[in-house]
C-alpha cells in the first residue's frame, strides 16, 4: 500500500516531466500527463488525492490556462493547489496565472531545491489552510446564528436593564467560561459536554437575569435591604425568565434557548436544596446553572450595588468557599479556588475592552472569510448565485441536462444526469469514452452531431428521438438541444451545444398504444376502414405491378340475428367472423371491418385469384349457437384495373351487390358488364330482395 | 569528453546546470536524454507543413528544456525563434530557424560525443 502523496505533473515535454519527476519522486507519487485534457481526466480520477498539480502553460489540445479555467468552473482549484511552471515570465502572464488561482509560479530555468521546497510548502500550507477554513466557517456560522438570536431576545430587555448589569453580564460570562473550562479539564464527571455545548453555556449565561425586567424598579433598585415581601417578588425573576424563554416560540427548540432556560430557572438553586424556585439538590441542578450561579454570586459580591459596597476579590472567594452565600458543588468550589488568581487578573483588566477585542476578532475573522470577494468580483458572485439557482432548479426537474463544448471536446452533465447515467460529471472527448458511447451508440452520436452542425444561429434548436442503453435497459429518449454558434466572423463557428435528454419511453409506448387503438376496430381488433385504406394505398403505390385482390363481404341476414337474439349476440357473431377471417389470411394480407357487418380483405396473389377466394369464402361460412350464416362477397382484381383505391372499392362493392342480387351466399368477381347492371338498378332492388327473403318474411309476420 | 567539456562544446553553462539540478549524475542523465527528445523533429515537421502554432509550441519546449539544462546557446536562439513565432510566421523567423538548426547540430554533436564515451 502506497501512502505517498500524489503529485500531478502536466507537461507536453517528456524531458520536462522527467526532470520534475526525478526531483520529486523519492518523496511523492508522480502522475504524469501530457496535456490539459489528460490533466483534467486525472483530476477527475484522483480528485483531492492529488496534493498538488505542477502545470505547464503551453501545451497542445488544452493549455494550462484552459485547465485553470475548468478547475475554477468546477471549484477544484479550491481544493487542489496548482503550481504553474513556465518559461513565460512576462508580468501579465504571471499575474493572469495568480488571478486564476494558482498558488505559486515557478519560472524556468528552475532550481531543483526550490521546486522541492515550494511543493512542500504548498502542500503544507494548503492542508493547514483547509483545516483552518473549515473550522472557522463552522464556528462563524454557529456564532452568527446565535448572536442573531441573542440580539433578538436581548433587544427586548435591554431598555429595562440598569447601567451596571451590562458589565455584570460580561463578568458572568467570563467567569462561567473560566470555571467551565477548568472543570472540564479537572474531571471527567461532566465530559459528556461538547466544546460546542460549553460555548453555549457561556453565551446563555448572559441571559440569566432576563426575568428581572418584570420586577418593579422600586424593588430592583432599592438602596436598602428588601422586605420579606419584596424579596418574594424578587425571587420570581428566575421563573419569569424561564417562562419568557419557553414562550419564545420560534426559538424554543433551539439548544441555546434550552440552555438559557435551565440557567434562568435554576441559577438560584443551591447544592443542598435550599435555593429557589424548585429546591433542586446536588446534580439535579444542571451544571450550567450551577456554574452561572457561582459566577453570579462572585460578581454580585465584588461589584458595587445601590445597597452595598464592592468587596475585595479574596473576601468574596472566601465567603463563597465558607458557604456564606449558600451551598455549592464541592467540585466547583475547588475549581473556584484553583482559578481564583486567573479570575482576579482577568477581571482587573478592562473587561469591556477585552470583550470588544473579542468582537473585533470575530469581525476580522469574518472579513478573512470574505476576503476573496472584492468589489470587482461582484459580477462573478452574482453569476455564481445564478449558477446556484440554476443548479437548484436543475436538480428538481429530474432531467438529464448537458453542455457540450467542441474545443476541447468536453461534455458536462448535471448531477442528476450524472447519477442517472452512472457517468462522470465531466467527460473529456466523449466520442472516445467507452462508457459514454455504450449508452449513446455511434449512430445516435453521429446523428445528433450532424443535426447540430446543420443548424444555423437563427434556428439553433433540434429535437431527436433515440434509444439510450443504460441500467440494463434500452429506452426511448428525446434529445432537445440548442447549438451554440459564435458569430463574430462572417462564417459562424460551431462552439458546442446545451440541452437536455428526456425519457419518453413510457409516453412513446402510450402513444403507440393509442395509435394502435385509433387504427383498429375495438370490437373485432381488425383494422378500421380509414387505416386499411391508408395501408392499401401504400401497397398499391409501392408495388404498382403486383397483383392484388380487394374483397368486400358481409354476413347474410345479419340484421335478423341482431333483431332476434339482440346486439350482444350480434357482436359475438361479428367477433367469431373476424376470428375466422384472421385465421384464413396470410401475413401481409390486410383485413378490416368497414361497417356494421361489412368486412374488407386485401391480398396479393400470384396467378389465379379464384382458388384463394374460394378457400376464404368457405372458411367464412359458419354457425354461432343456432345462427347459421353465410356471406356474400364481391371481389375485384387490380390486374384488370388502374390502381386507384376508390375505383377498386366501388368495383368490389358492385360485385358484392351483384352477388346479393344473385341470391346471396355467393361470391362474385367483378367484370365490366356489372357496371351496367348497377347503373340500371336502383336501391329499392335490395330492399326487395330483403323482403322476399323467407326468413325475413317470417319475422315480419310475427 | 567530460560533462564539463561537453558543456563547453555546446556553449552552455556547466556550473548553472549543476547548481540547478544539484548533481552531476542528474545533469548527465538529462543531457543525454536530450538526444532522444522529439521536440526538434516536431519543429522541423511543423515548419515543413507550415503549422506555425505547432512550430511555436515545439520551439517553446526546446527553449524550456535548454533553459533548465543551461544549454545556453540553443536556449537563446530557440527563445528568439519562439517569440518570432508567437503570433504566426514572421520574416525574422526564417533566419532564426537557421540559427536554431545550427545550434541544435552543435549541441547534439557535443552530446553524442559525451554519450559515446
Amino acid at each position: 500500500m502506497n501512502n505517498k502523496q500524489k503529485i500531478l505533473i502536466v507537461d507536453d515535454s517528456e524531458m520536462n516531466r522527467s526532470i520534475l519527476a526525478d526531483i520529486l519522486e523519492d518523496k511523492y507519487d508522480i502522475i504524469e500527463t501530457e496535456d490539459g485534457v489528460e490533466c483534467v481526466a486525472a483530476i477527475q480520477k484522483y480528485g483531492t488525492e492529488i496534493s498538488v498539480v505542477l502545470l505547464d502553460v503551453v501545451m497542445p489540445r488544452m493549455d494550462g490556462f484552459g485547465v485553470l479555467d475548468l478547475m475554477n468552473q468546477h471549484h477544484w482549484i479550491d481544493e487542489i493547489p496548482v503550481i504553474m511552471i513556465s518559461s513565460e515570465s512576462a508580468q501579465t502572464f504571471v499575474e493572469r496565472a495568480y488571478d486564476m488561482g494558482v498558488n505559486d509560479f515557478i519560472s524556468r530555468p528552475f532550481d531543483a531545491l526550490i521546486v522541492r521546497r515550494r511543493v512542500i510548502n504548498t502542500i503544507l500550507l494548503y492542508a493547514k489552510q483547509k483545516k483552518l477554513t473549515d473550522l472557522l466557517v463552522t464556528q462563524l456560522m454557529e456564532k452568527e446564528e446565535r448572536s442573531n438570536l441573542m440580539v433578538d431576545i436581548l433587544s427586548h430587555i435591554v431598555e429595562f436593564r440598569n447601567g451596571e448589569s451590562g458589565l455584570h453580564v460580561i463578568h458572568v460570562r467570563m467567569l462561567t467560561e473560566l470555571l467551565l473550562n477548568h472543570l472540564f479539564n479537572k474531571t471527567d464527571r461532566y465530559n459528556n459536554l461538547s466544546r460546542e455545548e460549553m460555548a453555549m453555556i457561556s453565551m446563555a449565561s448572559a441571559l440569566h437575569d432576563i426575568g428581572k425586567i418584570s420586577i418593579d424598579e422600586s424593588i430592583l433598585n432599592k438602596p436598602g435591604r428588601l422586605t420579606d415581601e419584596e424579596f418574594e417578588i424578587m425571587k420570581t425573576h428566575s421563573m419569569i425568565g424561564a417562562k419568557m424563554l419557553s414562550e419564545a416560540t420560534p426559538y424554543k427548540d433551539d439548544k441555546l434557548v434550552q440552555t438559557a432556560y435551565e440557567i434562568c430557572r435554576w441559577h438560584h438553586e443551591r447544592y443542598d436544596g435550599s435555593g429557589y424556585p424548585d429546591g433542586l439538590k446536588g446534580d439535579e441542578i444542571p451544571i450550567s446553572a450551577q456554574i452561572v450561579s457561582m459566577a453570579d454570586v462572585y460578581d454580585a459580591l465584588t461589584s458595587e450595588r445601590v445597597y452595598k459596597k464592592a468587596l475585595p476579590h479574596e473576601t468574596a472567594i472566601q465567603m463563597i468557599v465558607d458557604g456564606k452565600c449558600g451551598a455549592f458543588n464541592p467540585l466547583l468550589l475547588e475549581c473556584l479556588q484553583e482559578v481564583a488568581n486567573t479570575i482576579r487578573d482577568t477581571l482587573a483588566k478592562d473587561v469591556v475592552a477585552l470583550d470588544r477585542k473579542r468582537a473585533k476578532q470575530n469581525v476580522a475573522a469574518e472579513m478573512l472569510r470574505n476576503n476573496q470577494i472584492s468589489a470587482s468580483e461582484r459580477t462573478l458572485r452574482l453569476l455564481e448565485k445564478e449558477r446556484e439557482k440554476y443548479k437548484f432548479f436543475a436538480a428538481l426537474t429530474k432531467e438529464i441536462q448537458f453542455e457540450y463544448n467542441i474545443d476541447p471536446p468536453t461534455l458536462t452533465l448535471n448531477p442528476w444526469g450524472t447519477q442517472k447515467l452512472g457517468l462522470d460529471e465531466i467527460i473529456m472527448e466523449p466520442h472516445q469514452n467507452p462508457q459514454f458511447m455504450a449508452i449513446m451508440g455511434e449512430e445516435t452520436w453521429c446523428a445528433v452531431k450532424q443535426m447540430l452542425l446543420n443548424t444555423t444561429p437563427e434556428k439553433p434548436a433540434i429535437t431527436y428521438d433515440c434509444k439510450l442503453q443504460y441500467n440494463g435497459e434500452l429506452r426511448w429518449h428525446r434529445v432537445i438541444a440548442r447549438a451554440i454558434w459564435q458569430e463574430e466572423e462572417e462564417e459562424p463557428i460551431f462552439q458546442g451545444a446545451i440541452g437536455k435528454v428526456l425519457d419518453i419511453h413510457d409516453s412513446k409506448q402510450r402513444l403507440a398504444d393509442l395509435e394502435r387503438k385509433a387504427n383498429h376496430d375495438s370490437l373485432t381488433g381488425l383494422l378500421n376502414h380509414a387505416s386499411a385504406r391508408k395501408q392499401i394505398i401504400e401497397q398499391l403505390e409501392g408495388h404498382p405491378h403486383e397483383k392484388y385482390a380487394l374483397i368486400i363481404f358481409d354476413l347474410d341476414h345479419f340484421k335478423n340475428a341482431n333483431d332476434t337474439y339482440g346486439h350482444i349476440f350480434g357482436d359475438e357473431v361479428l367477433k367469431l367472423e373476424a376470428q375466422k377471417l384472421k385465421d384464413s389470411l396470410r401475413t401481409g394480407d390486410i383485413a378490416a371491418r368497414i361497417g356494421g357487418d361489412e368486412f374488407l380483405i386485401f391480398l396479393k396473389y400470384a396467378d389465379e385469384v379464384e382458388p384463394i377466394i374460394e378457400r376464404i369464402f368457405n372458411i367464412l361460412i359458419g354457425k354461432y349457437e343456432d345462427f347459421e350464416f353465410t356471406v356474400s362477397m364481391g371481389v375485384v382484381q387490380t390486374e384488370f384495373f388502374d390502381n386507384d383505391y376508390e375505383t377498386l372499392f366501388h368495383a368490389a362493392d358492385t360485385a358484392l351487390y351483384t352477388a346479393k342480387r344473385g341470391g346471396r351466399g355467393k361470391y362474385r368477381i367483378y367484370t365490366s358488364d356489372m357496371a351496367d347492371t348497377l347503373s340500371n338498378t336502383d336501391a329499392s332492388a335490395i330492399t326487395e330482395i330483403e323482403s322476399n327473403d323467407p326468413e325475413h318474411q317470417k319475422l315480419l309476420n310475427e | 569528453m567530460t560533462l564539463e567539456e561537453c558543456y563547453a562544446a555546446l556553449e552552455g553553462s556547466y556550473t548553472d546546470a549543476i547548481g540547478r539540478l544539484r548533481s552531476e549524475k542528474l545533469v548527465r542523465k538529462f543531457a543525454i536524454k536530450f538526444l532522444a527528445d522529439p521536440s526538434f523533429q516536431l519543429l522541423e515537421d511543423s515548419l515543413a507543413s507550415q503549422d506555425y502554432s505547432e512550430a511555436f509550441r515545439a520551439s517553446h519546449t526546446i527553449k524550456g528544456v535548454c533553459q533548465n539544462l543551461a544549454f545556453n546557446k540553443l536556449g537563446n536562439s530557440s527563445d528568439q525563434l519562439t517569440e518570432s513565432l508567437r503570433g504566426g510566421w514572421t520574416d525574422a523567423a526564417a533566419g532564426l530557424v537557421e540559427q536554431v538548426r545550427a545550434d541544435y547540430q552543435q549541441t547534439i554533436n557535443a552530446l553524442r560525443q559525451l554519450d559515446a564515451e
